[in-house]
């Protein structure tokens, strides 16, 4: 039995781990939204889902070995590297049609930098969510001022004698 | 010139808006102005779109934002793609955008007091992220219009009274479950295909053929739950009914006939160019029949809830949510006849709900009753709200030459084809029921009170004259409904030539 | 209630965990998403065609500035919807009663406050400017902005803080920063080419095609930051006083 969980652990969970930990997070944020009573707690939970789709988003960009996406002519680091990348550069110069007039710009090693398409579509995610939970703090707040109350079964409670529905 | 005319129409109502919100509080009179000439504008680019798109030989054209890229197997940037199906229903939208922007003239005072300029500057805005939303290619670029509209509805909701900010809470909840499960659909495609517009995920998924896979299938469900969610499929509906019916009476009228249509339109969208017919509609699957079985429990459910309502706005809004399991029924039939009877439903489901809306409005504001009972005697006395009213009821239940009657003969001929014989039972139960509920109100209306049923009154926002009488009704708001009556019967009577179009359409993408 | 949930919860996360299976390992080099054409366009074509070395703010304004326009005006829509929801006007906005509790904190946070702000700003705005050659852009530089705000309002009070950034001032700041970034995006419109294409610009600005879109960057970047800056304060100010904005917290 502990075999099987082991083996389970190392070839199923440890290599897509990103992926376990924002269901479980995601699921945790789902929760709150759907069960809690308190609207201030399911905003909260709000937060916490979206925050987990960001986190799938992101580890989807990693690539192991690579850095951030931003070019460095500076860092001594790339010196380093350009070292190494003399043999692939000259490579790649003949089998792409490149412009000659980029002499002094080699070609980049795409496996150094880390895909830049995620992050950004997170920016906007981020931005979506940040205004999303503005807007719902500004309602719940309305809401408090006209009921005096967040919880939601003690704002039904008072909704019934008028209510209809 | 023409190239730019989705951008130039996207663009009029945003500058429309940031010119609202400049001129700042108090000022909605102005707004009024910016709003109808931006909007108006608008509605005539979207018409000069449609007839453009008419005459173009292969169906579609496509406008590459920023140039990117040079190279054509795939696409860098974001692409719209407008073709004769998005062209409808944009100018649909255009043009119960600017009729409603009309009726609000003479209510935005009473409604939303000093906040008038930032309503005008909200609707202006929902419409930009409905028409982005119709005409953009890019799987991602939907979910930020998408998010939108959705925050531009719950501020506009919650404008309202308190009861429209706690439906309008319920609305956010829901409504951020929805956009992020589409998210995460788009999130599983773009792992697997590494692209992010719509026809190049498309072709990779084709060319690798990764239908069966099951991360596919997971995306599919997850983009099809969120879209669901947004558009009130049935057991998915709760936020729909309050609130659009505790909103303010011209933010009801507004998102009625489009929200929930629009999303019908992303929801075919996805089905038929991002994942393809063969995909969707393929046979070892059974869903399109448990989804088409979903869709008749949505149909005769919201006509059961519909029945069971007092309250004229409750009861048109579960109307909806039944016209809600007409497309998706008819969207999943799997043949031409269904689709492009979806899609004409979209379009006539969008002309009824805003006639039957504003003439709802209108009659609750004049009687200053919400309840049924505000229809007692009505023909008397408000003659033109109430023709515009039966118009409405008529195309609803489905009699000629309404275009209700055209879209449920093309659902119906659709599903006696593929031979889905619920879907068809359940679309003659619907129209049986709406039967129902609209010659009752046509009853009261017509012979004056049924006695022996109390009904206690809500007022809601008063605007009568205490004697009892009622107050002429002004222009502003009867020359939407009228409008709105006579598109009713022109979509009717032009279904022919509409239907070839969408077909034609339709037929492209299915190959 | 919590059953449901719970029920609920599980089907979608098995759902969600049974996709995982066929999906690349954590940092897989030659996952579709990371090898894909579009990816590797971004990386190896950002700096030849536009110059700017952080591929995250070329993609962010440049290749995908459409969805960049509409995130601003996400931003703008949560400015003014929470002023459409919340904001109350009250005709007593200056009475003596109301400045009451709106002194803001204590005299070490004062000076303090006073000593860093500064910094807080110079700093967001090097973030703005920045953006093209180390992590940073509008919408970062724009939150330290307001950030910067929100601290004056925290430690002087909120009627200090509107002094310099009144309600007024941020509507039209906010809007002002979509003018921006729209306008330059119409500009390229009339110049000829697409919306937001910014090698239309080429004849305009100075140094050739590719340094016209590394500008046009930094200008659209200086509207969303301005927006950015603009709305947090904004909700802010709004939330802090229930809609008010008489005084702060």
């Amino acid at each position: 039995m502990d075999i099987i969980i082991a083996s389970f652990i190392e070839e199923v969970i440890v290599p897509k781990f990103n992926y376990w930990i924002y269901v479980i997070l995601m699921m945790i944020g789902l929760f709150a939204m759907i069960t809690k009573n308190n609207l201030i707690k399911k905003l909260i939970g709000m937060a916490i889902f979206q925050t987990a789709i960001i986190l799938l988003y992101v580890s989807v960009g990693v690539k192991s070995e690579a850095n951030i996406p931003i070019i460095s002519h500076h860092g001594h680091q790339e010196h380093v590297e350009n070292a190494q990348d003399e043999k692939h550069s000259s490579k790649l110069e003949v089998s792409t049609d490149d412009k000659s007039d980029k002499s002094d710009h080699h070609a980049i090693d795409k496996d150094k930098f880390a895909n830049p398409l995620p992050h950004v579509l997170m920016l906007t995610a981020i931005v979506v969510g940040v205004s999303t939970l503005g807007l719902a703090l500004a309602i719940s707040q309305k809401v408090h001022g006209s009921f005096g109350t967040l919880e939601e079964d003690e704002i039904l409670d008072q909704l019934k004698p008028g209510g209809h529905d | 010139m023409t190239d730019h005319l989705p951008i130039l129409l996207l663009l009029l109502p945003l500058f429309g808006s940031l010119i609202c919100v400049l001129l700042g509080r108090n000022n909605a009179a102005h707004s009024w102005v910016v709003a109808m000439i931006s909007l108006g504008g608008s509605a005539l680019l979207s018409l000069l779109m449609l007839i453009k798109v008419l005459g173009l030989k292969s169906g579609d054209f496509r406008y590459r934002m920023g140039g990117w890229p040079e190279s054509s197997s795939y696409e860098v940037g974001i692409e719209l793609r407008v073709d004769v199906l998005a062209c409808l229903i944009v100018l649909a939208v255009m043009i119960v955008g600017f009729l409603n922007t009309i009726y609000s003239k003479t209510r935005v005072s009473a409604e939303v007091g000093e906040k008038g300029s930032f309503f005008y500057a909200l609707i202006q805005l929902l419409i930009v992220g409905l028409c982005g939303i119709i005409m953009t290619n890019d799987a991602f670029n939907l979910y930020v219009l998408i998010e939108i509209t959705s925050l531009t509805s719950y501020a506009l909701i919650a404008m309202g009274n308190r009861r429209a900010a706690l439906s309008s809470f319920n609305y956010v909840i829901m409504g951020t479950i929805g956009a992020s499960f589409y998210l995460l659909g788009v999130g599983y495609l773009y792992i697997k295909t590494g692209t992010l517009n719509i026809d190049d995920i498309h072709n990779y998924l084709r060319s690798e053929n990764l239908w069966a896979s099951q991360s596919i299938v997971v995306a599919f469900i997850l983009i099809m739950l969120g879209v669901w969610t947004k558009m009130a499929f049935f057991p998915l509906h709760g936020w729909l009914p309050n609130a659009y019916s505790y909103a303010p009476s011209m933010t009801g009228t507004f998102m009625a006939p489009l929200m929930t249509k629009v999303m019908v339109y992303v929801m075919i969208r996805v089905m038929l160019w991002l994942f393809g017919s063969d995909f969707v509609y393929s046979t070892e699957s059974i869903w399109s029949e448990l989804i088409i079985w979903m869709s008749v429990v949505a149909i005769v459910a919201g006509s059961f809830l519909a029945l069971a309502r007092n309250d004229i706005k409750k009861m048109l809004t579960y109307l909806i949510i039944a016209e809600v399991g007409y497309m998706v029924g008819g969207a999943w039939l799997g043949n031409l006849n269904g689709q492009a009877g979806a899609f004409y439903h979209i379009l006539s489901d969008a002309a009824m709900t805003f006639c039957l809306f504003i003439a709802a409005s209108i009659v609750i504001i004049r009687t200053g009753e919400s309840r049924l009972n505000a229809f007692d005697d009505l023909f008397r006395k408000m003659p033109i709200t109430m023709i515009g009213f039966t118009i409405g009821g008529l195309s609803m239940i489905g009699l000629p030459p309404t275009c209700g009657f055209f879209s449920k003969w093309y659902l119906i001929k659709g599903g006696v084809e593929t031979g889905q014989w619920e879907f068809v039972v359940a679309l003659l139960f619907s129209s049986l029921i709406n039967a129902v509920i609209f010659f009752k109100i046509f009853e009261r209306a017509y012979f004056g009170k049924i006695k022996g049923i109390k009904e206690e009154v809500t007022v809601q926002d008063r605007d009568t004259i205490p004697a009892g009488g009622i107050k002429s009704v002004p222009l502003s708001m009867l020359i939407p409904l009228c409008v709105g009556s006579l598109s009713i019967l022109i979509i009717g009577i032009m279904n022919k030539n509409i239907f070839s179009w969408i077909t034609k359409a339709l037929e492209m993408v299915n190959g | 209630m919590k059953f449901f949930g719970l029920l609920s919860v599980i089907i979608v996360g098995s759902l969600l965990l049974s996709a995982t299976k066929d999906f690349p390992d954590w940092g897989d080099q030659d996952s579709p998403a990371n090898e894909g054409p579009v990816s590797s366009f971004y990386i190896e074509k950002t700096e030849e065609k536009t110059k700017v070395p952080n591929m995250v703010t070329a993609v962010l304004a440049d290749y995908r500035g459409y969805d960049t326009m509409f995130e601003t005006v996400v931003i703008f829509i949560a400015g003014i919807g929470i002023i459409a929801v919340l904001r109350t006007y009250g005709n007593n906005d200056s009475t003596p009663k109301n400045q009451v509790g709106d002194e803001g904190a204590g005299l070490l946070a004062k000076i303090t406050c006073s000593l860093i702000l500064p910094f807080i700003q110079l700093f967001a705005l090097y973030v703005v400017a920045h953006g093209h050659h180390s992590p940073g852009g509008g919408f970062q530089g724009g939150v330290m902005l307001g950030a910067s705000y929100i601290l004056l309002a925290l430690a002087y009070g909120l009627a200090r803080a509107k002094s310099c950034f009144s309600e007024k001032r941020t509507l039209v700041f906010a809007a002002v920063g979509i003018i921006i970034y729209v306008g330059w995006g119409v500009l390229c419109l009339i110049m000829g080419k697409e919306f937001l294409n910014y090698s239309a610009l080429d004849s305009i600005l100075p140094g050739g095609v590719e340094m016209a879109r590394s500008h046009s960057m930094l200008a659209v970047e200086i509207g969303v930051a301005l927006t950015v800056t603009a709305v947090m304060f904004s909700m802010f100010s709004n939330l802090s006083t229930k809609g008010r904005l008489d005084k702060g917290l």
